[in-house]
C-alpha cells in the first residue's frame, strides 16, 4: 500500500502516469495547495516496483509492502540496465 | 546488497527540517534530481559529515540548500572555482556541485573547462534545462536549435552546447548524460561518477514546464516529459544506427540527442600528484627542480 | 592526504637567514608563510607575478597548496572557498585583476570569510603602465564593490613593512572575519631593501575563533555565542560537523535565504558594517613626525610617503615648521586624529600618486578647519622632494 505525504504533493500526476500496472488515480479531496494527491485504486495489482516512489520529484509517496500479499520484492536499486558496464 | 530503505527514512537522514516542500515549479525535473542523488548517497554509505555540496546561481543551485550538509551557494557561474578551493584546504571533504546549463556552460565555462583538464576530485551534476529558468526564460546556450526563449522570440538560430563532448575531449574520469525519466540507470551512474576519482560529469536533461515546455508549446507536464522520452536514445543503439543502419533509421535517429555513459576511466587526480610533489620536497628539502624531459603528448 | 600544520621550524628553515635583501613582493610572500599561510591561488599579472612565483617555490615545501587558476575571478573563488575549508589563503594581483574580483570580494565581505588579497597597483585605468606604480586603486578598495560594506586596507612604505602588514592583514582579517587588502605599488614592489625576520617569539598570530559549542543550538550568522558584546560569529568550517549553510544571498541567522522583509536585511548588513566600524578607533594606526610645532603638514601613506618624508626634512633645515602624518591603516578611514590635527595646523598637503583619492576624506574630515592641497603626480613616477616643496607656498 502507498502513503502519501498530502501537504508535500504538487499535484503533477507523474506517479499516476508512470505507474506500469495503472493503479493510481487522482483521489477527490483537495490538500493545501488546491491540488488533488493521487490514492491507489480499490481495484489494484500493485506490485511494489516502487517506480512511483522514485519518481515523484517531492519525495511525497512512500510505498509499503503489505505484510500478507505475497509477492517478491526487489533487492536492490542498482541492476545494471544500459551502459558500458 | 544494501537493504532499500523507504522514502520517508530518506527523508529524515538527508533533508533540512522544516526546508521541504521546494520553490520549484510543479512538474519541474530538478526535484527528481535530488532525489537520485540521495539514492546513491545511501547506497554508497558517506558521512554527511564530510561532504560538501556546492553550487552556483539558478533553479539547480537551489538543490544544496534542502540538503542536511555543508554547503556554499557562490555567485554565477564560480562554483566550480569555489569548490577548487575547498579541496585544496582539506582533501579529505568529499565534493559535489550541483549547476545549470547557463551556470556552467555560460558564464562559468572557463572553471569547467580547467578543473576538468586538472582532473580536480569532484562531481559535476549539471541540470539541463534548455533555458535560464530563474530568471524567466532567457535562451541558455545549450538549447536546441529554432527554440524559443524571452530573448529569442523569433527562434535560436546559435548552435547549441554540448558539454558533454567537451568533457570527453578534456579527459575527465566519468562523462555521463540521462534523462529524469527513467530511475535505475541514473541512480547507478551518479553512484559510480562519486565512488570515482578525479573529475566526474553527470549531465541531467530534466524538464522545464513553465518555462521551456510552455513557450515552445511542448504541451502539459505528461506530453513534456514524453517528449524527452521520444527524443533521446542511448549511445550505444545511435552508434550501431549511425554506423551500421539502413537510411531510413538513420533519419530517424539522426536528431534524437544520445544518452548514456560515454568515457569511464582512471587518470591521477590533481591532489594525488600534488601530494607527491609535497612529499617529495618535505622529505629530501630539494631546493632546485629535478630534471625531467617535458611530455610533450600524454 | 594530509592537512597542513603550521610548523614554526621548518617555516625558520625554509625562509633561511634572519637578515636578508629581499625584493617587495618576497616580503609579502614571507609575510604569509610566517603567518600560517595554506592555500595560495594566482594568477600571473605584471607587477604582481613575483608574489606568485615566491609561492609557487615556497609554499609546498611548508606543506601548503600552490594552484596556478585560469583567472582573477577563479583564483578570489578559490580563496574563499579554502577560507571555508579551514585554511588561511590569499592572493595576489594588481589593477586590472582587483576590478576582475569585486563580485567576489563582496561575497566574501556577505559571508564573512577571512582572506588577504594584495594589490600590487600600477598605473590606470585600464591596462596602463604595466612596469610602474601608482596609488589609483585606493577608493575601489573601498567602495570597488556593489552594496555597503566596511573594507580594511593597509599601505606599507618600505620593504619591511610589506612583510609586517602582510602578517597584520592576516590578523585583522581572521579576527573581524572579513577580506583585508594590502595595497602596495609597483615602486615598493620591485624594490629590493634589507629586512629582518621577526622571531617566533616577537610575533603575535591571530587564529579565527571555532565554533565549539552544541551542534544543536549554534546559530552561525549571529553575534558571537562565546564571547560577550562581539558582533563577530563564531566560524565553523566544512567537514566538522555543523553542516552550515553558507549562501551570499541576504540570510537570516540561520544561514537560509531571507529576501522578502526589510528588517531582515537591516539588520544582517547593520551586523557586517558595525562590527568593524564600532572598532574604528581601535583600528587607527599612523606614524607622526614633528608633528608638535608644525604649521605645515604632509598626510601621506604608502611609497608617497618617502619623497615627503625627506621634503620634511629639507625645509625643517631651512627653519620651515613641516611635519608629516603617514597613515598605515588607510581604511577605515582615521577620521579623529584627521580632525584633530586640522585645527592645530594651518596647511594639510596630500601627496599621492593619483589625481587626489584620499585627498576627499582628509578634506571632508578637516571640516574647513585648515586649507587642504591636493599634490598628485600621475605617470609612474614618484615626487620629487623639490616639487613637493614647491607645494610650501613659495616660502622657499
Amino acid at each position: 500500500m502507498i502513503q502519501v505525504k498530502e501537504d508535500w504533493c504538487k499535484g503533477c500526476d507523474l506517479c499516476i502516469e508512470k505507474c506500469p500496472l495503472n493503479a493510481l488515480e487522482q483521489s477527490e479531496h483537495l490538500n493545501k495547495r488546491g491540488v488533488k494527491p493521487p490514492q491507489l485504486k480499490k481495484i489494484n495489482d500493485c506490485n511494489y516496483c516502487r517506480l512511483c516512489e522514485l519518481i515523484c520529484p517531492d519525495l511525497a509517496i512512500t510505498v509499503i509492502k503489505d505484510k500478507n500479499k505475497k509477492i517478491e520484492e526487489k533487492k536492490s536499486l542498482l541492476r545494471p540496465v544500459g551502459g558500458r558496464k | 546488497m544494501v537493504e532499500i530503505k523507504t522514502a520517508e527514512e530518506l527523508n529524515k537522514k538527508y533533508l533540512r527540517e522544516g526546508m521541504w516542500p521546494t520553490i520549484f515549479c510543479n512538474g519541474c525535473g530538478h526535484g527528481v534530481v535530488l532525489e537520485y542523488t540521495f539514492w546513491a548517497l545511501e547506497e554508497l554509505g558517506w558521512d554527511m559529515d564530510k561532504t560538501v555540496f556546492s553550487s552556483g546561481i539558478g533553479c539547480s543551485s537551489r538543490l544544496p540548500g534542502y540538503i542536511n550538509a555543508d554547503g556554499l551557494h557562490t555567485t554565477h557561474g564560480r562554483a566550480i572555482a569555489f569548490a577548487t578551493g575547498i579541496k585544496a584546504a582539506n582533501p579529505d571533504l568529499n565534493l559535489i556541485i550541483f549547476t545549470g546549463d547557463g551556470d556552467c556552460a555560460g558564464i562559468g565555462g572557463n572553471h569547467f573547462i580547467h578543473a576538468a583538464r586538472r582532473n580536480i576530485d569532484m562531481t559535476v551534476i549539471m541540470i539541463n534545462n534548455f533555458i535560464y529558468g530563474m530568471t524567466g526564460g532567457q535562451l541558455a546556450p545549450t538549447a536546441p536549435l529554432n527554440s524559443i526563449a524571452t530573448t529569442a522570440p523569433y527562434g535560436n538560430i546559435e548552435p547549441p552546447f554540448d558539454i558533454c563532448n567537451l568533457a570527453k575531449s578534456l579527459g575527465a574520469n566519468y562523462v555521463a548524460r540521462w534523462t529524469v525519466n527513467h530511475p535505475y540507470q541514473p541512480i547507478k551512474s551518479v553512484k559510480d561518477a562519486l565512488s570515482k576519482k578525479g573529475f566526474s560529469l553527470v549531465e541531467f536533461l530534466a524538464p522545464c514546464p513553465t518555462a521551456f515546455g510552455r513557450r515552445n508549446k511542448l504541451g502539459d507536464i505528461k506530453k513534456h516529459w514524453q517528449w524527452y522520452e521520444d527524443n533521446t536514445i542511448l549511445i550505444e543503439d545511435y552508434e550501431r544506427i549511425m554506423n551500421y543502419g539502413s537510411e531510413k533509421e538513420k533519419e530517424e535517429v539522426k536528431n534524437k540527442f544520445p544518452i548514456g555513459v560515454f568515457q569511464d576511466w582512471e587518470k591521477p587526480g590533481f591532489f594525488e600528484q600534488y601530494e607527491k610533489l609535497v612529499n617529495r620536497l618535505i622529505e629530501k628539502d630539494v631546493k632546485k627542480p629535478i630534471k625531467t624531459k617535458a611530455v610533450v603528448r600524454k | 592526504m594530509v592537512i597542513y600544520k603550521r610548523n614554526p621550524n621548518l617555516i625558520k628553515k625554509v625562509l633561511g637567514n634572519k637578515i636578508q635583501f629581499l625584493l617587495g613582493d618576497m616580503a609579502c610572500v614571507y609575510g604569509g608563510i610566517i603567518s600560517g599561510v595554506s592555500f595560495f591561488g594566482g594568477y600571473p599579472i605584471t607587477p604582481a607575478s613575483e608574489v606568485a612565483e615566491g609561492m609557487a617555490r615556497l609554499l609546498p615545501r611548508v606543506g601548503g597548496t600552490y594552484i596556478q587558476m585560469e583567472d582573477e575571478i577563479g583564483s578570489i573563488a578559490a580563496v574563499i572557498g579554502a577560507a571555508w575549508g579551514g585554511s588561511k589563503s590569499m592572493t595576489a594581483t594588481s589593477g586590472p585583476g582587483f576590478s576582475l574580483m569585486m563580485e567576489n570580494y563582496g561575497y566574501a565581505v556577505m559571508t564573512e570569510t577571512p582572506c588577504v588579497i594584495v594589490n600590487v597597483q600600477r598605473t590606470g585605468p585600464s591596462t596602463g603602465q604595466p612596469t610602474l606604480g601608482a596609488q589609483g586603486d585606493m577608493m575601489q578598495a573601498r567602495w570597488g564593490t556593489h552594496g555597503d560594506l566596511e573594507a580594511i586596507a593597509l599601505a606599507p612604505s618600505t620593504v619591511q613593512e610589506c612583510l609586517d602588514f602582510t602578517i597584520e592583514a592576516f590578523n585583522l582579517s581572521e579576527k573581524y572575519r572579513n577580506p583585508a587588502c594590502v595595497m602596495t605599488d609597483g615602486e615598493i614592489g620591485h624594490l629590493r631593501e634589507r629586512i629582518v625576520i621577526p622571531d617566533e617569539n616577537e610575533l603575535e598570530l591571530i587564529d579565527r575563533v571555532e565554533a565549539k559549542i552544541d551542534k544543536n543550538k549554534y546559530v552561525p550568522f549571529t553575534n558571537s555565542q562565546t564571547r560577550k558584546n562581539c558582533k563577530i560569529p563564531d566560524f565553523a568550517t566544512f567537514g566538522t560537523g555543523y553542516r552550515t549553510y553558507v549562501t551570499g544571498l541576504t540570510h537570516n541567522e540561520k544561514g537560509f535565504p531571507a529576501t522578502d522583509k526589510q528588517k531582515d536585511h537591516e539588520r544582517l548588513v547593520k551586523r557586517i558594517t558595525s562590527k568593524i566600524s564600532d572598532d574604528a578607533e581601535k583600528l587607527v594606526s599612523v606614524e607622526e613626525l614633528n608633528l608638535d610645532d608644525s604649521d605645515v603638514v604632509f598626510v601621506t601613506y604608502g611609497a608617497s610617503a618617502r619623497p615627503a618624508e625627506s621634503a620634511m626634512d629639507i625645509a625643517r633645515k631651512k627653519g620651515l615648521k613641516v611635519g608629516l602624518l603617514r597613515l598605515k591603516i588607510v581604511w577605515p578611514f582615521p577620521e579623529k586624529i584627521i580632525t584633530k590635527l586640522a585645527k592645530d595646523v594651518n596647511k594639510i598637503i596630500v601627496p599621492e600618486m593619483n589625481l587626489g583619492q584620499i585627498y576627499h576624506p582628509i578634506k571632508e574630515a578637516a571640516c574647513g578647519n585648515c586649507e587642504v592641497i591636493s599634490a598628485p603626480k600621475i605617470g609612474g613616477e614618484m615626487h620629487l622632494p623639490i616639487e613637493l616643496l614647491k607645494y610650501l607656498g613659495g616660502e622657499i
